[in-house]
């Protein structure tokens, strides 16, 4: 096992859950074997605020929290709060990233625009980025509540971690009734280019 | 057994292993999920007290006839436990207690931050800091140990940071040597008049010489020898930033923040060229260790305020910091209150009748952020009612009638009900609107006296709150749908008006209480597309299931979303053109 640590943020809006997938990767890296952490902020999660979590794994981690310019890839809910923390990725980093936009309070309330091409102005900085279509594709396993574990499967392929961890790790997250849609939505994600 | 947990749920495994038989606190953020823990285990009687006074009252009785017991607040939970937790030192324990607080470097979601590490030199008792989940289960257990052998209560120090970041965390046993409590009387110990009390003040500070000498051999206080340029002495989170930003620095890792192991200190000190101090927040140590004559640097580089994080230690530290692209500025996302909230009128209405709001601590806070910008002040839990009492006494008449306390129904039972109680017993003149959801909201949802559950979800009494105002004296208490805004204003500008103390409680729960029959949402509303003229007056509220579409070259139109609608029916009756209606 190499000492590299492989780091992972994941942002997007309170209530859209980020934190249930953030507990399923640091599931499935420690079923492979991995040392692991994962930081967040969720004391205002449920209100609609921004959301930022860390995963990281490797041989050994210390810090739970990604350094600054030190991320591999990007998970994104959401676009606006995919942009807005770009500065954690490193040049060249990897970004996944649900297509969707959530009106912030200004903007529900006529005061400002949603930032405009917000998707171009990611590919623009981070060329390595996939956009997913996480609410039809969801729609198309079966549920549209299902949309983050198609993001899930799209992020799985871009790490070296074995298939069965990430199952065993679904598996163990998700409630029996909804892991079947679930388990077909991971792979929807998995099979995106 | 391996399992992935947050620093909170690893100290409530160590509280499990340790045999605490009674857990007590009160909700703080980054607190608030150990009792949510603690309660998972049949073993431990686990309990929401009123405030944190109380919770720790309810520790030190529990401990005194022999039981261990635990109890956590958040940083500012300290301030309002410091009383009982100051003389708790001189008395010392019977079985071990451990208190628990939760530091918030870069203020998450506290008023202050403050650095309690403080609190357990001003009160001269050990404090325990660990590094991660695995050290907190471990540090939990201990701390049992040293509470017992030393006859003192045992602070344990986490940050956000520790509380809520999940690692590795390998299990134990629960311990099967707990005595069971029973009366012991030892009134020489336990009753601290100033007889008794002056005899234990030495007592206090040989222990703190002795455990000072001892914590030089304790193994949680170690030393990484990696080479002899540089030598960093620190603790908790800071120890996996240094880890990160400096690998080849030695480290002397501190476990116990205080009192110092001042020996280890000398030898580490001894052993390096450039000694340094890495710790967020105050320079607790650093300004120990240079009290002792070593020289040392540390706030010299290091920031005193917000958190640290490997970023700003390799900064500190003058190394390159990471390529990373800006970006441009975006519109904020701050959080606001749900679809629904039965907060939402009542600020609304405040607005409107230009009420000087005396504001106090919970969701309702969220009253302050625009568009409903209705909160002048806030200052710490239950502080609304005093202050609305000491601004009542000094205006002239026209302005003294704008003053309006708000306050929720958790924060009432707090600490506001003294400050209710001192209104109307030096005749204050002011409005206090209870803003009873029903719940203690803000934390995430737990039960309190007024929501007739315990935290271990037995029904049990329900403060009435109407009947509790009357009995301290308040003649004016009217009871209020805070979503029929008619109801709202007339009754709050009639109050406004009265000479004297008056209460207004509203009635309706937090949308987001889980338990069956509490909260019942109405039908989903829309805007009748024809008729919205495009006024903009159902924005004043700030819903966010209410979204206003910019029209193209026209006026725009407002847009509700069904899936966030909980049909509280609070824009319609702002919208003069009966554009919003039930949705089909
Ligand atoms: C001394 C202290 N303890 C705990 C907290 C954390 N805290 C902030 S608001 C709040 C509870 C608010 O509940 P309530 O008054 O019922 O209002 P709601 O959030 O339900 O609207 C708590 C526990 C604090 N800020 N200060
Ligand atoms: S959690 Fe409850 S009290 Fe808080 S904003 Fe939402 S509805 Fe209002
Ligand atoms: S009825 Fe109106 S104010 Fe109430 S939740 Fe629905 S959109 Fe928001």
């Amino acid at each position: 096992m190499s000492d590299k640590v492989t780091n992972i943020v994941l942002v997007g809006v309170g209530g859209q859950g980020i934190l249930l997938a953030a507990e399923i990767l640091s599931e499935t890296f420690m079923l492979a074997g991995f040392d692991v952490k994962k930081s967040e902020i969720h004391g205002m999660s449920q209100r609609g605020g921004s959301v930022v979590s860390h995963v990281r794994y490797g041989k050994e981690v210390f810090s739970p929290m990604v350094p600054e310019g030190d991320g591999d890839i990007l998970f994104g809910f959401e676009l606006m709060e995919s942009y807005r923390y770009l500065s954690l990725l490193k040049p060249g980093g990897t970004v996944v990233v649900n297509d969707l936009c959530i009106a912030p309070p200004s903007v529900l309330i006529g005061q400002e625009q949603y930032p405009a091409d917000m998707a171009l102005k990611i590919q623009e900085l981070f060329p390595d980025c996939l956009l997913v279509d996480g609410q039809n594709l969801a729609i198309q396993a079966g549920n549209a509540r299902a949309a983050n574990t198609v993001l899930l499967g799209a992020v799985s392929k871009r790490l070296d971690i074995e298939e069965k961890y990430w199952i065993e790790a679904i598996e163990k997250m998700v409630p029996k009734k909804a892991l079947e849609v679930n388990l077909k939505a991971f792979q929807m994600g998995r099979g995106l280019k | 057994m391996k399992e992935i947990l947050s620093g909170n749920e690893a100290i409530a495994r160590g509280a499990y292993e340790a045999g605490v038989k009674v857990a007590c606190a009160y909700p703080g953020t980054p607190s608030t999920e150990i009792l949510e823990n603690t309660v998972r285990y049949k073993e431990i009687d686990s309990s929401w007290a009123t405030n944190e006074k109380v919770a720790l009252e309810v520790g030190i009785g529990a401990s005194f006839v022999g039981a261990r017991s635990l109890v956590t607040m958040k940083h500012v939970g300290v301030n309002v436990a410091a009383d009982p937790l100051f003389t708790l030192s001189y008395t010392g324990v019977n079985g071990g207690l451990v208190l628990v607080c939760a530091d918030d470097p870069e203020l998450h979601s506290s008023q202050d931050e403050q650095d309690s590490r403080n609190y357990a030199k001003f009160v001269k008792i050990p404090m325990l800091e660990p590094s991660d989940s695995q050290e907190c289960l471990d540090f939990t257990r201990l701390a049992y140990e040293i509470s017992e052998k030393y006859d003192t209560p045992v602070m344990l120090r986490t940050t956000t940071r520790i509380s809520h970041s999940k690692s590795v965390v390998t299990f134990g046993e629960r311990i099967d040597t707990i005595k069971d409590a029973k009366l012991e009387r030892n009134p020489a110990k336990f009753v601290m008049l100033p007889g008794n009390a002056r005899g234990r003040h030495y007592v206090v500070e040989d222990r703190t010489l002795q455990l000072s000498k001892d914590g030089v051999s304790l193994p949680i206080n170690r030393v990484e020898m990696r080479g002899t340029k540089m030598g960093v002495i620190t603790a908790g989170i800071s120890y996996q930033h240094v880890r990160e930003a400096l690998p080849e620095a030695s480290v002397l890792k501190l476990g116990m923040v205080h009192p110092l192991p001042f020996d280890l200190i000398r030898e580490f000190a001894s052993k390096v060229d450039k000694l340094y101090v890495v710790e967020e927040l105050d320079p607790f140590i650093e300004e120990q260790v240079k009290a002792i004559g070593i020289p040392v640097t540390g706030k010299e580089i290091i920031p005193i305020c917000g958190e640290l994080t490997p970023g700003r230690v390799r900064k500190a530290f003058g190394l390159p910091e990471n390529a990373s692209s800006t970006v441009e500025k975006l519109p904020g996302r701050p959080p606001n209150m749900c679809p629904g909230c039965p907060h939402r009128g009542v600020f609304y209405t405040l607005k409107q009748l230009n009420a000087y709001v005396s504001g106090d601590i919970g969701c309702y806070t969220l009253g302050f952020m625009p568009p409903l910008s209705a909160m002048d002040t806030c200052v710490c839990m239950g502080a609304s009612i005093g202050m609305a009492t000491g601004a009542a006494k000094v205006l002239p008449p026209e302005e003294r009638k704008k003053v309006v306390a708000v306050i929720g129904d958790s924060t009432f039972l707090h600490t506001g009900i003294n400050g209710l109680m001192d209104m109307v017993y030096n005749k204050g003149a002011a409005t206090v609107i209870i803003l009873d959801n029903r719940i203690t909201a803000m934390t995430g949802r737990q039960e309190n006296p007024g929501s007739g559950h315990t935290l271990m979800n037995d029904p049990t009494n329900e403060v009435d709150f109407e009947l509790l105002c009357k009995a301290i004296g308040v003649k004016n208490v009217r009871t209020i749908n805070p979503l029929d805004l008619d109801e709202c204003r007339t009754v709050i500008a009639e109050e406004m008006e009265r000479p004297e103390t008056s209460v207004i409680i509203t009635d309706k729960p937090c949308v987001l209480i889980k338990r069956e029959g509490v909260f019942k949402p109405g039908a989903p509303l829309q805007v009748v597309d024809d008729a919205c003229a495009g006024c903009r007056a159902c924005l004043k509220i700030g819903c966010p299931a209410i979204e206003w579409i910019p029209g193209s070259g026209k006026k725009g139109k407002a847009h509700i979303d069904p899936l966030l609608c909980n049909g509280c029916d609070v824009c319609s009756q702002l919208c003069k053109f009966s554009a919003i209606k039930e949705a089909k």
